[in-house]
């Protein structure tokens, strides 16, 4: 009992929307309404780049590492999950059970991909290993594309069971419930302090006792694992998995969605990857052909813009000055309650730029016995 | 028990050419506040990277408590008992204060969780964060720091982020501190008020400490014994005031 | 004899090219301490430009023109969306150039077109040395970029912006308080980097004279894997890491089992020097200082 009451349901809000809005979904599919066979799709198209782009926030937002490999990931995991389905099929047929199967399958030969490319990861920081994660994208990518085409389909790709819109649906919101859950738990618990603290400062985190080897490699395991979920889902969801579809581009896409909702940020990261992939398909039915790239060209401006806003030195002054939240306080005239600042947890994931209400607070020095802090502020020592 | 807390033998270490340290023979006693000093470029800050597993050294060897340690990793070398803090602050700038400690207990053995219970969020994961928090707040309290514990490290001043470092070196729970340069830009009340600190450091918490320092009012009102460096080597040891009267130490400092 | 003399002259050729994107890289990192990820767009830049300047029908002016075009565009991209981030955490910066790469690369498509456009630089045909053909192009693109392998050696040895240069990227902060103004040294490399690469374009085009706006994703990525193999930083490095690309890729593409596998064979040289020996071969190991 005592356990429910430190739970801070705020904290679940996203979890109580999507799962709202998965229940009431499926609920009108399962009493016989009909939904739209392309708004599933699309629906589904969206849970796979919420799950994606989650899951690569471990490792960029709070790992603070770059990976550009992260369809790899992805790309392991459809063609294994797709491949199981299809193995199973005669057995299992087209039930529940096999998706699980695969989803199981997919994530775990995902994750040690992950475990894999995490070992550069403990000797490489940076540059260095953003272009080695791209490496093993390009390498995963080339091996199933040469692949012979009784095992992987080679360049046609490998062809998966059919199944019903509708389970694949829900299946594919539950499994954004569980990214959500895992993910934001992992995150707000101690190992993943122990993440951000070795993002902050890798040798300071080192020396307060944190094993950064582990503690990368959960990143990186954790990370792809659901990038593999995503996978099987979007083999599921396409009927056909070709590694083309798993280039670099694709990674960029997801680091964008990260970038856009602002790193370190979860429910951002979850309301840009619904907008970008939202918009990406309303964009392929009014940008055709050749225009078509000018979507490629809003998300580089995005990514460059967003990010010399967000990290520029000279722009600090201005940063502080107009951004969102400054914005959404004069249109609501949010005045900030100080007794409801209770404790640190609830600001866990906005990171905030100032805090200028309790340095005032703090003026009051109180003199203790180990007290060494003079009074700066025109104290009474 | 060993006689010693601390004890290296013939500690060493060379960057190509460079000895940037040799023959360090260092011996701290249980509950002695240690100096280890000498002119820049003498070495002190590399016998800390060796003593914390950061730099491997080339020769000789360390125990802390009889247990030999040298060769361990970082993060190993804390777990048996050795904190330290940076000579440039080094703290989790984008955490709150209290976080920035949190962190720290990590290890702690009463507060166990498995990834597996923080995945699903099992009562012992409420559990540990509620008496890790606690525990956070504890130490911060002892430092002054509570009021400032939602705060951003980052935005503290200067002084209290010295005292935050301290307070989670210390959160690690170990048998040894060292602290690198604590009074390197502080005025001298605020280096008086650091001297009282360290005292009741070392009284309150049954702590053993060595630090580096560069103010000599400082070293001499404060350890008890001194090991002098110059260019990697030991130049004299022993107590205090008696080292730093010996000509050699002298002639290093002021040249000639 | 035929098969092994033209793998060295293809490979020797191929490895020049690498080496001169290599370079560019290489120079960047050691003197902004950034990967500048549009590096190799810049290649695909230049090409397009020679394509577009064709038109005045002199291939020389077009090549002129081109490498101006590139150097210009470089200095531009350094100015606009890398040094308001200079002293920004590395992941912001690497995410930038990541970003002006895709624009570039989403820019040409919306100039050109999709279709990839034919460019015909100059036809030298092929000759025969001890009985074996060999493209004449081929010959010419191992010598020029010899050539300016030389001359940009003796230029960083010799003159004062080279030597300025090195200091700048020994120690930032030092070189600074010596005078030396690291904006502009900052510049003149990104300036040099894009010339070199506007010059691999124009190799490219004498490869195969077709141009599209992914012409220089591989190639850049691949020259980046160059530069790690000798060393980041280190100018002789970029040029032996060049070589041995370039070799193992000819060699890979002549043996038909592995053909397929050269891109996953290159990269995973890459990662396993990366991880025997991170500094590459003739790099300088930098320790972080605690």
């Amino acid at each position: 009992m005592n356990a429910l009451k430190n739970i801070r349901w705020r904290h679940y809000i996203n979890y109580i929307v999507i799962g709202i809005f998965t229940l009431v979904f499926a609920i009108i599919t399962l009493t016989g309404g009909r939904l739209d066979s392309s708004l599933l799709f699309m629906l589904e198209k969206v849970a796979i780049s919420i799950v994606l782009a989650v899951s690569l926030s471990i490792v960029v937002g709070f790992l603070g590492e770059l990976s550009l490999g992260h369809a790899g990931f992805m790309c392991v995991g459809a063609y294994i999950g797709g491949k199981v389905a299809a193995v199973l099929e005669p057995s299992l047929g087209n039930t529940a059970l096999n998706v699980l199967v695969c989803l199981v399958i997919g994530g775990v030969v995902a994750a040690l991909c992950g475990v894999i490319i995490g070992i550069p990861a403990l000797r490489l920081r940076g540059d260095y290993l953003a272009i080695v994660t791209l490496a093993f994208g390009e390498i995963v990518r080339s091996l199933f594309q040469n692949s012979s085409d009784e095992s992987f389909g080679g360049t046609i790709g490998l062809e998966t069971p059919r199944y019903t819109k509708q389970y694949l649906f829900i299946i594919a919101f539950l499994m954004v419930l569980l990214t959500l859950l895992v993910v934001q738990n992992f995150i707000r618990s101690k190992h993943g302090r122990a993440v951000t603290a070795i993002r902050d400062n890798e040798i300071a985190a080192r020396a307060s006792g944190i094993n950064v080897t582990k503690y990368k490699l959960l990143a990186f395991t954790i990370s792809a694992f659901f990038a593999g979920i995503a996978g099987v889902l979007y083999s599921f969801s396409n009927y056909r998995v070709q590694s083309a579809n798993f280039g670099y581009n694709y990674s960029i896409e997801i680091l964008v969605m990260v970038v856009l909702g602002g790193m370190g940020n979860i429910n951002g990261a979850i309301i840009s990857a619904a907008l970008i992939t939202y918009l990406d398909s309303k964009l392929a039915t009014v940008l055709t052909g050749d225009l078509a790239v000018l979507q490629n060209l809003i998300y580089a401006l995005i990514l460059i813009v967003i990010v010399i806003y967000n990290n520029a030195p000279g722009l600090k002054n201005f940063r502080d000055r107009y951004n969102l939240t400054v914005l959404l306080k004069k249109i609501f005239k949010h005045k900030e309650d100080p007794a409801r600042r209770t404790d640190d947890a609830a600001k866990w994931d906005v990171v905030p730029t100032k805090i200028e209400m309790n340095e005032i607070l703090s003026i009051d020095v109180k003199p203790q016995d180990l007290s060494s802090d003079k009074p700066t502020k025109g104290g009474d020592k | 028990m060993a006689d010693y807390i601390l004890e290296t033998k013939n500690l060493g270490i060379s960057f190509g050419g460079l000895k940037a340290a040799q023959d360090v023979n260092i011996r701290i006693k249980k509950n002695q506040i240690y100096g280890l000093i000498g002119p820049n470029g003498a070495g002190k800050t590399t016998i800390f990277n060796m003593l914390t597993g950061v730099y491997k050294p080339t020769t000789g060897t360390f125990y802390l408590d009889g247990e030999e340690l040298c060769g361990l990793a970082q993060d190993k070398i804390n777990h048996k008992g050795i904190a330290r803090t940076f000579q440039n602050i080094r703290l989790f700038n984008n955490m709150t204060v209290v976080r920035n400690v949190m962190v720290a207990l990590h290890n702690q053995p009463e507060y166990k969780c498995s990834v597996w219970e923080s995945f699903f969020r099992l009562p012992r994961h409420f559990k540990v964060e509620k008496e890790m928090r606690a525990k956070a707040k504890e130490l911060l309290r002892i430092f002054d720091l509570e009021e400032e514990r939602n705060n951003l490290a980052c935005n503290l001043p200067y002084g209290k982020q010295r005292k935050l470092e301290i307070a989670r070196a210390l959160a690690t729970n170990p048998k040894l501190l060292l602290l690198d340069e604590p009074a390197a830009g502080m005025n001298p009340h605020e280096t008086e008020d650091l001297e009282k600190t360290i005292r009741s450091i070392r009284d309150q918490f049954d702590m053993t400490i060595l630090l580096i320092e560069h103010d000599m009012k400082f070293v001499a009102g404060l350890c008890d014994e001194v090991t002098v460096l110059n260019f990697g080597t030991v130049l004299a040891e022993g107590e205090t005031r008696k080292a730093l009267k010996d000509p050699e130490v002298i002639r290093a400092y002021i040249g000639g | 004899m035929e098969l092994v003399l033209s793998t060295l002259v293809n490979s020797l050729s191929l490895g020049g090219i690498y080496a001169m994107i290599a370079l560019g890289y290489t120079m960047v990192y050691g003197i902004a301490k950034m990967l500048n990820f549009a590096h190799g767009d810049i290649i695909m830049v230049g090409a397009y430009a020679i394509y577009v300047f064709m038109a005045l029908n002199n291939p020389i002016l077009a090549i002129l023109l081109s490498v101006l075009f590139c150097l210009l565009l470089g200095i531009t991209i350094e100015r606009v969306a890398y040094r308001p981030l200079r002293g920004a955490s590395p992941l912001a910066v690497l995410i930038t150039a990541i970003g002006v790469s895709y624009l570039l690369q989403s820019l040409a498509q919306i100039v050109f077109g999709s279709a990839s456009k034919m460019v015909t630089v100059y036809e030298f045909g092929a000759i025969k040395i001890f009985g074996v053909t060999l493209q004449v192009s081929t010959l010419v693109t191992m010598a020029v970029a010899i050539v300016v392998m030389i001359a940009l050696t003796l230029f960083v040895k010799l003159t004062r912006t080279g030597r300025a240069m090195i200091a700048v990227s020994e120690d930032r902060g030092a070189a600074q308080l010596m005078g030396i103004n690291v904006n502009r040294i900052i510049t003149i490399t990104f300036a040099i980097g894009s010339s070199l690469a506007a010059l691999a374009g124009l190799f490219y085009l004498l490869k195969a004279p077709s141009v599209s706006s992914t012409l220089g994703a591989m190639p850049g990525i691949k020259a980046f894997t160059a530069a790690v193999i000798g060393g980041i930083g280190s100018i002789p490095g970029a040029m032996l890491g060049g070589l041995l690309l370039g070799f193992v890729e000819c060699v890979a593409t002549k043996i038909t089992a592995i053909a397929p596998y050269t891109d996953a064979i290159e990269f995973s040289i890459l990662i396993i020097i990366l991880l025997v020996r991170p500094t590459g071969f003739l790099g300088k190991k930098r320790r972080e200082k605690v």
